[in-house]
């Protein structure tokens, strides 16, 4: 952004490395909390998965521990014009997952019942009553969970603006700034960049994404994290008259893709079969054809969708972990420093959430939202006898 | 209504109709769809965020500012696309889920 | 072993004599177009049904176009002619095409890309209007439709296809009521040096300005455009006239109801830029453009490219480009080539690179104007963003390149992906930055490069 830092050294309460909207959000937040911040981003806040996701605002269908976090960054995208000055296009128009297959349906139908305890209501409709609910549906959907306080918004926007508020309460935003060194002394951890700046803080926040795993390990602590590319697209713009977001339920890979339409009219798309990634070179191995496989299961969930023309296709790169869970809390081995990377293609929606969560360890060493399935710790090797 | 376009030559060729929004629009064999409608009229659809009409550009397939519809739904690029006796097309609104 | 497959996109000039070049090896070429004949856009064929013999269509170039013409189809025997196949991806050495909203995946050994140029545009207040066309399609108007764009049409904007379309539809009956150049004398007497590298062309140009003059077309050289005004009547908003305003800045307004619109060419670069092939930005032409080597052999191998595709050098340009192309694509093969012939062929390049330098010297790119451009004027004319779009993305939402801005205000981000707008949106991003125009960088291509229907199917589903 416009105002860099060219000092050699400067010193904050808390650095926070990579500008995805996890960290931008956790740079707000502490910010919020009376902490002083570095934010540190390789290239431009929110360029890479924070930018280029889907922009679900979803909460259903999550892993259920996770729901507490997820509720609460619910209430900051309801809250967000206010909170950061700026709109992100937060349309909470309700988001429906829908199954052709009773084993399917059945899943649906289980997580409702589930997901009651941790205060997320879900419709239900089956059978007829889906499309006399939801007409775009296709005829023959079996069942429709209905999310109605879930919704969208814009990926390209939200993480930059979390930064540029960020910015504006106090914190340094530091853009096109890749670290290059990371090193621990008695009190500080000393950051360093390739253009030679130094950036020292008591407290360290890893937020980089895919490219979190060579960061974590370089504390000794190692995980599996697979970068992967996710299939994204959009439509021309038609007028605007799908206002939920519609997912596809489905445990076979290809068919799991979604769509939601923006009010200037475009469908986005996404899902099914992930691309590849190169982490050196910053580039996914994008494969077309995967595009040409989803549009048969974009037409089996929204019929009218065959009428459209694609006009874009893009990527991101995204870190997959073997559990599917991110990580996210306390290091297990180094004090001061915290991790919230790892989002596994499903953490636009808990941005806001992660960001107010993160700012409460870094001031408080403590929150409220539990934690503990996404330490790190679990995937620490078991200790020899 | 006057059109945008004037034959300078060609008029020869065998006049042929197509139907635009219901309407009957005379053409000769070999024009385009965007020739024939801006012969007729001065305008081939809206632009969906100002609904200002716009009359294509480029005429060659690259400004993909001239697109109108089938009745049916396919879109039809009205500069690279030849009218055809009997088509019909629609240049309000793409034909889409009503609901 | 098997032959080699080459593809050729494109089946103007340069994919053409590629083609051909390549058939004449033994190999059978696959030709893909998107057009539904052959010739491309300067040598656009007229519908089978039109009677206009080549002379009062193609006028000067009249033997040129028919020769390619009979030239591809003396070739058709001997390749893969796809028409009406887009070209929109490509993955692992292979060509992804809709044809028919049919999708195919072609392996390939070797590509040529030869997918020539669209105006160069930059926009003025009312560019969207009903009846504003560029002059490229001024001239297909007239060329494969026999129609003009309008009764009282002005041309505007910079370049030798701004008098060649004047003198055109002249020709055709259909007098313009202004040519408004926005190059001035002097920077023509510049261009001179380079120009005069093609003594019969250059001398062509003034021809035709001389004829235009002669029958009393007002030619205005140096003039800056104002707007592009608008009635609405008879039926619908159109074109009223141009307001502009002369070298010495004084306001004029010509009267006219359609405009024929373009400041040069931009090369179409999209299949190199998904191919990962290396670009450089062009000082001469302010467009970022794929590296080349004299031949056309780009950064990746096995992947050429040749024509307007790679830099405006024209038609003729092309069509020895291609040619050297397919040679230089021959000898990577194994090939043995004539070395004559590559000789020959890069000599006949020699002027025409020239000649390239000489145009955008005398006619240059008026990029400035992008700087004083009114903020309400649209530039991405897909997603109706405008100049004040642009210049709050590089204001307060600090976007320090042209696909930053692209990501928060949407310019070129519509169907066309740019075409249009995107020289000119980089150059008001630059502007607002007040940076050099090659730090506002070129908008990403993506696949599809042009729409695709969500219909097509194909051997992978």
């Amino acid at each position: 952004m416009s105002q860099p830092v060219t000092n050699t050294t400067a010193r904050a309460d808390v650095i926070i490395v990579g500008g995805g909207i996890m960290g931008a959000a956790t740079a707000f937040f502490a910010r919020q909390r009376g902490l002083s911040v570095i934010l540190l981003e390789r290239d431009l806040v929110g360029q890479y998965a924070s930018g280029t996701n889907f922009g679900n605002v979803r909460r259903q269908g999550r892993f259920l521990p996770q729901l507490p976090l997820a509720n609460r960054s619910r209430a900051l995208w309801g809250d967000l014009p206010r909170l950061i000055g700026e709109n992100v296009e937060f349309l909470p128009s309700g988001h429906v997952r829908v199954a052709f297959k009773a084993e399917d349906s059945a899943r649906l139908e289980q997580y409702a019942q589930d997901c009651k305890p941790y205060g997320l209501e879900l419709e239900l409709y089956n059978g007829c009553k889906a499309v006399e609910r939801f007409p775009m549906l296709a005829p023959d959907v079996d069942c429709a969970s209905f999310s109605p306080l879930d919704g969208h918004a814009n990926p390209r926007l939200a993480a930059p603006a979390f930064g540029r508020a960020a910015r504006r309460a106090g914190a340094t935003v530091q853009e096109r700034a890749e670290v290059s060194n990371i090193t621990r002394t008695a009190e500080d951890f000393v950051v360093e960049t390739a253009d030679g700046l130094r950036f020292t803080a008591p407290l360290l926040q890893i937020s980089s994404g895919a490219w979190g795993q060579k960061m974590a390990a370089a504390f000794g602590e190692n995980l599996p994290l697979t970068p992967k590319a996710p299939q994204m697209g959009v439509t021309e713009p038609v007028p605007y008259r799908i206002h939920p977001v519609i997912g596809y339920a489905s445990w076979v890979e290809e068919e799991g893709v979604y769509l939601r339409q923006v009010e200037r009219g475009n469908i986005v798309f996404g899902g099914g079969l992930r691309s590849t990634v190169d982490l050196n070179t910053k580039r996914a191995q994008l494969n077309p054809l995967n595009l040409v496989r989803q549009m048969p299961h974009l037409e089996r969930i929204l019929p009218d969708f065959a009428r459209l023309r694609i006009i874009r296709t893009w990527s991101g790169i995204e870190g997959y972990t073997d559990d599917d869970l991110p990580v996210m809390g306390p290091s297990a081995r180094v004090p001061g420093l915290y991790y919230a990377f790892g989002f596994c293609g499903h953490g636009f929606q808990l941005g806001p959430g992660v960001g107010a969560t993160m700012a409460d360890l870094l001031a408080t060493g403590k929150t409220e939202i539990p934690l503990e399935p996404f330490s790190i710790a679990r995937f620490a090797a078991p200790v020899d006898p | 209504m006057k059109g945008l376009f004037r034959r300078v030559s060609e008029t020869q060729r065998s006049p042929i109709t197509i139907t635009v929004n219901g309407q009957p629009v005379t053409a000769l064999e070999g024009d385009t769809i965007l020739t024939a409608l801006l012969l007729a009229g001065a305008q081939l659809r809206l632009n969906e965020f100002d609904q200002k009409p716009r009359a294509g550009f480029c005429l060659m397939g690259a400004c993909q500012d001239c697109r109108v519809w089938t009745e049916s739904g396919d879109e039809l690029r009205a500069c690279s696309t030849p009218a055809t006796p009997g088509l019909r097309i629609v240049t309000a609104e793409v034909p889409w889920t009503s609901q | 072993m098997d032959k080699p497959v080459v593809i050729v996109v494109g089946a103007g000039p340069a994919g053409t004599r590629a083609a051909q070049t390549l058939a004449q090896a033994g190999l059978r070429p696959i030709v893909l177009d998107e057009n539904r004949q052959q010739g491309g856009q300067i040598y656009r064929r007229q519908p089978e049904n039109f009677i206009r013999p080549a002379s009062k269509l193609y006028g000067a170039s009249a033997r040129a176009a028919t020769a390619l013409h009979k030239a591809f189809a003396d070739l058709l025997p001997r390749i893969d002619y796809r028409p009406e196949t887009l070209a929109w991806g490509v993955v692992d050495q292979q060509v992804l095409v809709e044809h028919n909203q049919r999708v195919d995946a072609i392996s390939y050994d070797a590509l040529i890309i030869a997918t020539g140029a669209t105006d160069r545009i930059m926009p003025c207040p009312g560019w969207t209007l009903p009846g504003v066309f560029t002059l490229g399609g001024a001239q297909i108007a007239l060329k494969a439709q026999a129609c003009a764009v309008g009764a009282a049409p002005v041309f505007m904007g910079t370049g030798p296809l701004l008098y060649l379309v004047a003198w055109q539809y002249l020709k055709a009956g259909i007098k313009p009521r202004a040519v408004l150049d926005t190059s001035t004398l002097k920077t023509r007497l510049k261009g001179l040096r380079g120009l005069r590298h093609r003594p019969a062309i250059l001398a062509q140009g003034v021809r035709y300005m001389a004829e235009l003059m002669r029958a009393g077309v007002a030619l205005h050289a140096g003039i800056q455009p104002v707007r592009i005004e608008e009635r609405d009547d008879e039926g619908g908003l159109r074109v009223r006239g141009v307001t502009w305003r002369n070298s010495r800045g004084q306001l004029r307004h010509t009267v006219g109801d359609a405009v024929g619109m373009g400041y040069g060419l931009r090369s179409e670069t999209q299949l190199a830029d998904l191919l990962k092939c290396d670009f450089a930005f062009d000082p001469i032409s302010r467009q970022w453009l794929p590296v080349t080597d004299v031949d056309g052999a780009t950064s990746q191998h096995g992947v050429y490219t040749a024509g307007d595709g790679a830099g405006i050098r024209g038609a003729d340009g092309a069509e020895s480009a291609g040619a050297l192309a397919a040679l230089r694509c021959l000898a990577d093969l194994g090939f043995s080539v004539s070395p004559q012939e590559v000789a020959r062929l890069r000599k006949a390049l020699e002027p025409m690179t020239a000649f390239r330098e000489g145009l955008e010297t005398g006619f240059p790119w008026p990029w400035r104007n992008a700087a004083s451009l009114p903020d309400e004027t649209v530039i991405c004319r897909c997603e109706n963003v405008t100049a004040g779009d642009i210049r709050r993305a590089a204001g307060s939402l600090d976007a320090p390149e042209l696909n930053r801005a692209k990501a928060f205000v949407r310019v070129g981000m519509g169907r066309c992906q740019g075409r249009m707008c995107g020289l000119a949106g980089a150059e008001v991003l630059a502007a607002a930055r007040k940076m050099p125009i090659e730090q506002a960088g070129r908008i990403r291509s993506a696949a599809p490069i042009k729409p695709l229907p969500a219909k097509i199917r194909g051997i992978m589903t």
